[in-house]
């Protein structure tokens, strides 16, 4: 029940503000929004019993990609004030091509996976496991990033890339000596 | 249902038990359950901020040489703070023109929501908590990163440049002492090898602040930081940005960003009790049962309330002492100074405890020669730091001494050139 | 019980709303949030199969917080060349950025 419910408020508030994200004349708003739907698609995560994913989302969506964002706005806020049209001349064309990309996805998932929750229907109810092993998730999370036969190397290079993004957003960032002036 | 049956209920925590048996097994009743439980800690952490309100005003009074509050309610005032809260919620709201209604409303609500949510993984005491999340530390700091939204959408909502510049100061010095926060608490997770919060505080028979003081005080230094005290309070510093992101809030509305703020503190200094200075425990009175009450609870609660009260006592003392950083002094604090000690600390604690683990020196009564060795890694790594700075200061002032001098003999050498 | 379709539906809901900012928004950050909230659609799926075939392995969380490292690292480098555009070209509208084409 208790799930149904998370589900069901989390795909609201992801759907509808997401919605606004993409429609909204306001960037700002916009980004109020962006920060609404990464809090739905957390509460998704919680209905998932994925909490570790769900706080973690909260901490780098909200709390960083989020922030970034506002301050990427607010730096750049002129383009703000304008009253023009927040789409290009190729929205219908957007339209289109979204609605078949959903189109698509829509058909495929519904032919493997009907959406009634009856026995036949293959996945319609979660794998039965212990609280126990959800709860060990965590633990066996952190051994596979650094074990030998886990994730070790990936996890080296995700590292490796956020030092290389920290560098280069820094130096694309740094005014150029005549602007500092 | 009388007092006297329901009391020992209270301590055995089974109340809810009790209202499931009484109210049956309807799908409302969790839901009602849960409802009571939240309202239950919210309020209690609101009340408190009356109370801490009160003290902090006195207390920051006699350091001052001042009397403080003694009109209302007796001659020490002691209802100072109802009649604060009777006058926000009489004081007209003004909305500033040009203010974005939707940043600014949402700004006070959303403070407040991240400082209350946290409660929500604080042990009170054995058994007494809001849920047990075993990622209860990672749940802390997700949501306190969450709570510097809040700022930028007041600063940004107010439709003000003291508020917008307020809130932009503020969110460089919360972003940036977050990562020491997260990296010195990373010590006492993994000493407990566990990140809830009971968890932190069952494997602390000794405190951990004994193990790793150096790490306590750079967590409690970031906790400064993060509630916006003095020395760090910069996200305020009324003489040289008026009030910060809530220059344009009055009434009620500013009234929410106060009890966030000491709703905040009081988490901080509840958290850094639990984290270091073991919880509700202490020499084992919380597990007292005296003829079947388990009277431990109550002094469990008395316990880390008087332990947080000592913190918040800190805190205070420290507002009413040190002057305020400058900001690149502070972002130069933060990043170049605590970040780099405790990314040291956490590669020393992570090798050593590794070796003891190898060693067998871990738990029972080999618990004494761990904190021991923790304690000397710790001493040392101090030492070092102090070595290091005592060093880069006396060369930076060789440098400016001999600059000085140079300077001088330019002038005396050169005064032709004046003119 | 939900069945798995419900989650992957609201994840290809939410893809394909991504996908329509990314072709029809002018602004270069909305651009970016767009590409955030595709990004997000793909790990409600990580998430919704790892729980529902294999909960007792690891993969989907592992390849979820892969994606958020990769999310995190794109939002800084995507922002980081929007604010040295907007100070070089004056403009965050991706349409005026044509440099190359003339």
């Amino acid at each position: 029940m208790a799930e149904q419910i998370t589900f069901i408020i989390g795909s609201i508030l992801a759907l509808g503000a997401g919605f606004i994200v993409v429609t909204n004349r306001n960037l700002f708003h916009g980004a109020l929004a962006l920060m609404i739907s990464f809090l739905g698609v957390a509460a998704i995560y919680l209905s998932l019993d994925a909490g570790f994913l769900a706080a973690a989302q909260l901490l780098i969506y909200i709390g960083a990609i989020s922030i970034l964002i506002i301050f990427a706005i607010m730096l750049t806020r002129r383009m703000m004030q304008t009253t023009e049209d927040p789409f290009n001349s190729q929205f219908l064309l957007a339209l289109a091509a979204s609605v078949t990309v959903f189109a698509i996805l829509f058909s495929a998932i519904v032919y493997v996976w009907p959406l009634t929750a009856s026995n036949s229907v293959p996945l319609a109810a979660k794998t039965a496991v212990a609280d126990a092993v959800l709860q060990d998730t965590v633990v066996n999370l952190g051994s596979a990033f650094v074990g030998a036969d886990g994730y070790v190397i990936p996890f080296e290079l995700a590292s490796i890339l956020l030092l290389a993004a920290m560098v280069g957003a820094i130096i694309v960032a740094w005014p150029k000596p005549e602007d500092v002036a | 249902m009388n007092i006297a049956e329901l009391f020992p209920k209270l301590l055995d925590l089974t109340v809810f038990d009790y209202l499931r048996s009484v109210w049956g097994n309807a799908p409302w009743v969790e839901v009602v359950l849960d409802i009571i439980a939240i309202l239950t800690v919210s309020t209690f952490a609101l009340l408190l901020v009356f109370l801490l309100g009160w003290t902090e005003r006195k207390v920051l009074a006699r350091m001052q040489d001042r009397i403080g509050p003694n009109r209302v309610g007796g001659r020490f005032g002691q209802l100072q703070m109802v009649a604060d809260v009777v006058k926000m919620m009489t004081k007209e709201m003004i909305i500033p023109a040009g203010a974005d209604r939707i940043a600014y409303f949402a700004a006070p609500i959303l403070s407040l929501m991240t400082s209350l949510l946290l409660f929500a993984v604080l042990p009170f005491a054995p058994g007494l908590i809001g849920v047990d999340l075993n990622v209860g530390v990672f749940y802390v700091l997700s949501i306190s990163s969450v709570s510097v939204v809040a700022l930028l959408l007041a600063g940004w909502g107010s439709n003000n440049k003291y508020a917008l510049l307020g809130a932009f100061r503020s969110v460089a010095q919360l972003v940036s002492y977050e990562v020491p926060m997260i990296l010195s608490i990373l010590v006492p997770i993994l000493l407990a090898r566990s990140m809830s919060t009971v968890g932190l505080v069952e494997a602390q028979p000794i405190p951990f602040f004994f193990y790793a003081p150096l790490s306590a005080v750079i967590f409690f230094v970031a906790s400064l930081a993060e509630t916006g005290r003095s020395p760090f309070d910069l996200l305020e510093a009324e003489s040289e940005i008026i009030a910060g992101f809530h220059t344009e809030y009055t009434g009620m509305v500013f009234g929410l960003f106060m009890a966030a703020e000491y709703i905040g503190i009081i988490f901080m200094s509840a958290l850094f009790v639990t984290a270091y200075w073991s919880g509700y425990r202490l020499f084992g009175l919380e597990n007292v049962v005296l003829n079947g009450l388990q009277l431990g609870r109550i002094l469990g609660f008395l316990v880390i309330a008087g332990k947080t009260a000592v913190v918040f006592f800190l805190f205070m003392w420290i507002r009413a002492t040190l002057p305020r950083f400058r900001i690149d002094q502070l972002l130069n604090f933060g990043w170049k100074f605590l970040v780099p000690l405790s990314i040291v600390l956490i590669f020393v604690v992570v090798i050593l405890d590794k070796v003891l683990v190898e060693v067998g020196l871990v738990g029972g009564s080999n618990e004494v020669v761990r904190m021991g060795i923790h304690l000397v890694s710790n001493l040392l790594i101090g030492w070092a730091t102090i070595e290091i700075l005592r060093r880069r200061a006396k060369t930076a002032r060789q440098d400016y001494e001999a600059e000085a001098a140079a300077r001088d003999a330019a002038r005396v050498t050169a005064p032709a050139h004046a003119d | 019980m939900i069945p798995l379709s419900w989650y992957l539906i609201v994840a290809a809901l939410l893809f394909s709303m991504g996908l329509y900012g990314v072709f029809a928004r002018r602004n270069a950050v909305a651009i970016l949030m767009s590409v955030e909230l595709m990004l997000n659609a793909v790990n409600i799926n990580l998430v919704a199969f790892w729980r529902y075939l294999a909960p007792d392995q690891v993969t989907g969380m592992a390849w979820a917080i892969f994606v958020l490292t990769v999310a995190a690292a794109e939002a800084a480098v995507g922002l980081a060349l929007i604010i040295s555009v907007y100070r070089n070209r004056d403009s965050v509208v991706a349409e005026e950025l044509d440099l190359l084409k003339n």
